[in-house]
């Protein structure tokens, strides 16, 4: 649907400007890591987010605080897609691409979608950045972006003559250039320009010129796109229909953030954070360090397992204890989660996987850590480990986390990843008196006559041992790491009492499967020849993927894992009705062999470890495949 | 609880058998610890113990209070977690020289350096004795064991000099065997109200046996120990006529009387110095040169971590009032979708 309007150029004449429907657009910020794509991609998605589009976004920055300037290594991006209807992933082909240097432009153009439109900041096109980005001739000027609607535009030249009478020098000029580039990207997409004049007021509160001159370069870019008529259309893309409710927009370390206060609030219990800072996972203990109005202790240890203990020593003392950590910090932890889990206290620990083995990849995202999340300890030590899905999901597992944690005495892994921390989309907010009711009573000093009290007495249900916590009166007893005797917790060494433990501890997070809710299947539950079956972050581009095969009339289903451990009670049953499984899983197969090994089910694995999620592409490829061998 | 007033030794005793081996010095530790709590005023209740691993960091099953038995060099960690997040509990971390100075000496330092207020005895025999007789990160330089058999060439730890170096506000130094000094120093541990850190020299009769008998041997004990009293001379000897004193940036052991020196000349201990200066040459003087210092090395009064954690969170709330978890869900930009 396309509809004509007119805006006046720059010598006064009328240009006409087609206005065209989009439902779904994919938009990519690429430039160098000083030139702030991270806030130019936020800002564009907030935007969105309060005109009512449905969004994902996908930050893609380098591990390097500050990698050298113009370099390929130094490239930062920011992908974003907003629709008019409920979509699952940032998309797999940007339709837009931002290039604010050549380093940026190479690294990403082999993205953009044929026909695609691109915006290109000519003043970085000099000989040194074209050297820097190892192009032997410069891209602007050859055949290599043919093919492609190609804006150029001088964006340091246009941004600082817009700023000439601000009294600053040009370095800070400079510094604004992204947000004369973002202008010209809320013109092509006819948005609003007061939220983030908003957001620079107070961003900038105590620098006025600074927020002076980055609204100033923020209408310069917008009003060079009405004058100049470089775009012959401008796109519209209407609000999505959500559920009704009130939303904001939130990314997965915020999300798991407010859940654990949530949870600190429904359990009645303080929280306490052990942390160490580590990359993807340190904006969480940056969040929570604020909620101190919440009777929220962060305390940031001298190490990772110093975190874990101390976490430990809360709980003990009858905190809602977390700690926080990425992949080489849950093998450091891995000898005290062990102690939690002999000492049978609750205890949450949050995984934001990042690419490994060792210092890996720590800024780019992957499902590697699922087998040490399951079996990456010493002994028979089978804990509850639970992956979100989706950013907001994040908050709704922290509740289900705590909840195992309180309720079954045990550590509780949580696995997110550095796609859900750093992605984000629209979140419902719930209403707090929805939230599950989390409270559980500690154990209470013993009748007068009674010395009788039982540290290892479960309870018949859930297995749980009580929450004896030091102060409460005639309740002094001794944990520790030692295998404990059944019943009383005393030290043993008696060979049938430890076989006896083992079983015990093993069957108190296998019961957590009785109060999981049944799994849903998406196509045909009945069965059918394919299923696709995944886990944590990949939700998104498997569920786009589906919906696509779905539209192309292809028989397959599709299955989501919350739960890795204990699995649901359901799922055997549900596997057994298809002819085919596939799993895709952003590791080497790690789930997949798990599932043979309980089921005894062949599963097909669909593997990418290359630090990035999944596109939609990618898994539809492999639906086709496997439906038609 | 009334039931404190009348807490007795025995009120402190678990019923577990104690399994050190016959005339270890941990024996006389735990006589000492369970004659001091009762003293305190403090509801039993309101103890607990944390260990680490190795022989001492079996103490707490002997202890009829709470107790913790962690993992190897973790105490500290574990203790000030407990402690931040319930300051009304006496916290109390039992370790050893390989568990706090060596696989857990990262936690050690900082939690003295935080200063969280937990009481940490090292119980020192200089040797690993649960591993059946390793040499230890403060075993003497030449040790032969089962793991050095030509002798061990790495110096060992000043365990002391290490606390003062990491900002320990109470740093003290005790022997298993002089009970009644032991005592005091625990009733003085107890009363500071940051770390406190005790290293008591601790004999392992079966792995490292008279490794103290340079100074706790009957002959050589007035000569070879030198007690520290705040706001006394530093005086030793069999006729209490040789003493310490300052001598440029250093130490020097004088005796009264012989070279024009007279008692005004010693150094008049001073525990409570803000500065920990002194207390660190005290540590440094080691024997033969010097006589082992004994005693309160230094207490200086530095609010503890918990106090300044639970003194933030207590003064956004005053300010603020308690969050609201309503609007901390809604914060920032939000939208309505009808
Ligand atoms: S080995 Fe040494 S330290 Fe350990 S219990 Fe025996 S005597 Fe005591």
């Amino acid at each position: 649907m396309s509809t004509t309007a007119s805006t006046q150029d720059s010598g006064g004449a009328r240009t006409e400007v087609q206005r065209e429907q989009l439902s779904d657009v994919v938009v990519r910020f690429a430039g160098d890591s000083g030139d702030g794509m991270q806030l130019t991609g936020s800002q564009f998605s907030n935007t969105s987010a309060l005109f009512g589009n449905d969004l994902s976004t996908l930050p893609d920055f380098p591990a390097e605080i500050r990698a050298p300037a113009g370099t390929l290594p130094g490239v930062s991006a920011f992908q974003v897609r907003i629709a008019d209807y409920d979509i699952h992933t940032p998309g797999d082909a940007p339709d837009v691409l931002i290039a604010m240097n050549p380093a940026a432009l190479k690294t990403n153009l082999g993205e953009l979608r044929k026909d695609g439109i691109l915006i290109v900041n000519t003043n970085d096109f000099n000989k040194r950045n074209l050297i820097k980005a190892k192009y032997e001739a410069n891209p602007l000027e050859d055949d290599s972006l043919e093919g492609y609607r190609v804006i150029e535009v001088e964006l340091q030249r246009l941004t600082r003559q817009s700023l000439e009478e601000l009294e600053i020098d040009n370095r800070s000029r400079d510094r604004c250039k992204n947000l004369f580039a973002l202008g010209m990207v809320y013109w092509v997409f006819s948005r609003s320009l007061d939220p983030t004049i908003a957001w620079l007021e107070k961003k900038f509160a105590k620098k006025p010129v600074i927020a002076e001159a980055n609204i100033k370069a923020l209408k310069a870019g917008y009003n060079y796109c009405d004058i100049t008529g470089v775009f012959q259309t401008r796109y519209e893309i209407q609000p999505a229909k959500l559920e009704p409710g009130t939303y904001r927009s939130i990314n997965g370390n915020s999300a798991f953030s407010l859940g654990m206060v949530a949870a600190s609030r429904r359990s009645g219990l303080p929280l306490f954070l052990g942390s160490y800072p580590i990359t993807p996972a340190s904006t969480i203990l940056h969040e929570l360090a604020r909620y101190k109005q919440f009777g929220v202790t962060t305390f940031q240890a001298e190490d990772e397992i110093a975190a874990v203990c101390a976490a430990i020593g809360a709980s003990y003392g009858g905190s809602l204890a977390l700690t926080t950590t990425s992949g080489p910090g849950l093998a450091l932890k891995s000898e005290a989660i062990n102690l939690a889990l002999i000492t049978e206290l609750p205890l949450v620990i949050c995984n934001v996987q990042r690419g490994g083995p060792s210092t890996g990849l720590p800024t780019k995202t992957e499902q590697a850590d699922l087998l040490q999340a399951l079996y990456g300890r010493n002994g028979e030590s089978s804990l509850p480990v639970i992956a979100p899905a989706t950013p907001a999901d994040c908050f709704d597992a922290a509740l289900e986390a705590c909840r195992m944690a309180i309720e079954h005495m045990v550590p509780v892994i949580f696995l997110s990843d550095g796609y859900l921390a750093n992605g984000s989309e629209p979140w419902r907010v719930p209403e707090v008196e929805d939230l599950p009711d989390l409270r559980r009573a500690f154990a209470e000093r013993p009748a007068e006559d009674d010395d009788s009290f039982m540290p290892y007495r479960r309870d018949e249900k859930t297995l749980a041992r009580p929450w004896a916590v030091p102060g409460t009166p005639g309740l002094e007893h001794r944990i520790g790491g030692l295998e404990k005797e059944d019943v009383t917790g005393s030290v043993s060494y008696d060979p049938e009492n430890h076989e006896r433990m083992v079983h015990l501890r093993a069957e108190k997070v296998a019961r957590i499967a009785d109060s999981l809710p049944p799994l849903e299947v998406t196509g045909s539950p009945e069965g059918g020849p394919l299923l696709v079956i995944g886990w944590g972050s990949t939700l998104g581009a498997i569920t786009g993927a589906v919906n696509l095969a779905h539209a192309e009339g292809l028989p397959v289903s599709r299955v989501h894992l919350r739960h890795i451990n204990p699995l649901p009670n359901d799922l055997g049953e549900i596997l057994a009705r298809f002819d085919k499984v596939l799993l895709p899983e952003m590791n080497s197969g790690q789930l997949a062999s798990v599932l043979r090994g309980r089921y005894l089910k062949d599963i097909v694995t669909l593997s990418k470890v290359q630090g990035r999620p999944f596109s939609r592409g990618e898994i539809l490829a492999a639906i086709r495949q496997h439906l038609e061998s | 609880m009334s039931e404190q007033a009348t807490l007795t030794r025995k009120d402190f005793q678990s019923d577990q058998d104690v399994r050190w081996c016959p005339g270890c010095g941990d024996y006389a530790i735990l006589k000492a610890v369970q004659s001091v709590f009762p003293e305190l005023g403090i509801p039993r209740e309101k103890f607990v113990i944390v260990s680490g691993i190795g022989c001492s960091s079996r103490f707490p099953y002997y202890m009829d209070t709470y107790g913790f038995h962690t993992i190897h060099g973790r105490a500290p960690a574990v203790a000030t977690g407990l402690k931040v997040s319930r300051p009304d509990l006496e916290v109390w971390v039992v370790t050893g020289d390989g568990d706090a100075l060596s696989i857990g000496g990262n936690h050690l330092i900082h939690t003295l350096r935080r200063n969280v207020g937990v009481k940490i005895l090292l119980f020192n025999n200089r040797i690993y004795g649960l591993t059946k007789g390793q040499y230890s990160p403060t075993s003497e330089i030449g040790k032969k064991t089962g793991s050095t058999p030509l002798g061990s060439v790495d110096a060992p730890f000043n365990p002391l000099a290490l606390a003062l170096g990491a900002g320990a506000s109470f740093v003290a130094r005790s022997v298993d065997i002089y009970q009644k000094h032991l005592v005091e120093t625990l009733r003085q541990a107890a009363a500071h109200k940051g770390s406190a850190f005790v290293e008591i020299y601790q004999n392992c009769n079966i792995f490292n046996d008279a490794a103290f008998a340079y100074m706790t041997g009957k002959a050589e004990r007035a000569d070879a120990n030198l007690y520290l009293e705040h706001g006394k001379p530093l005086t030793f000897g069999a006729d209490g006529d040789r003493g310490i004193r300052l001598s440029g940036v250093g130490l020097e052991v004088v005796r009264v009387g012989e070279n024009g020196v007279t008692e005004d000349d010693l150094l008049v201990w001073d525990a409570h110095a803000p500065n920990a200066a002194l207390a660190s040459l005290l540590a440094h003087a080691t024997p033969p040169a010097f006589p082992t210092p004994v005693g309160l090395f230094r207490a200086a009064a530095q609010p503890s971590f918990e106090s300044q954690v639970v003194g933030q969170i207590e003064s956004t709330i005053e300010k603020q009032g308690s969050g609201s978890l309503e609007s901390l869900l809604r914060a920032g930009e939000t939208w309505t979708v009808d």
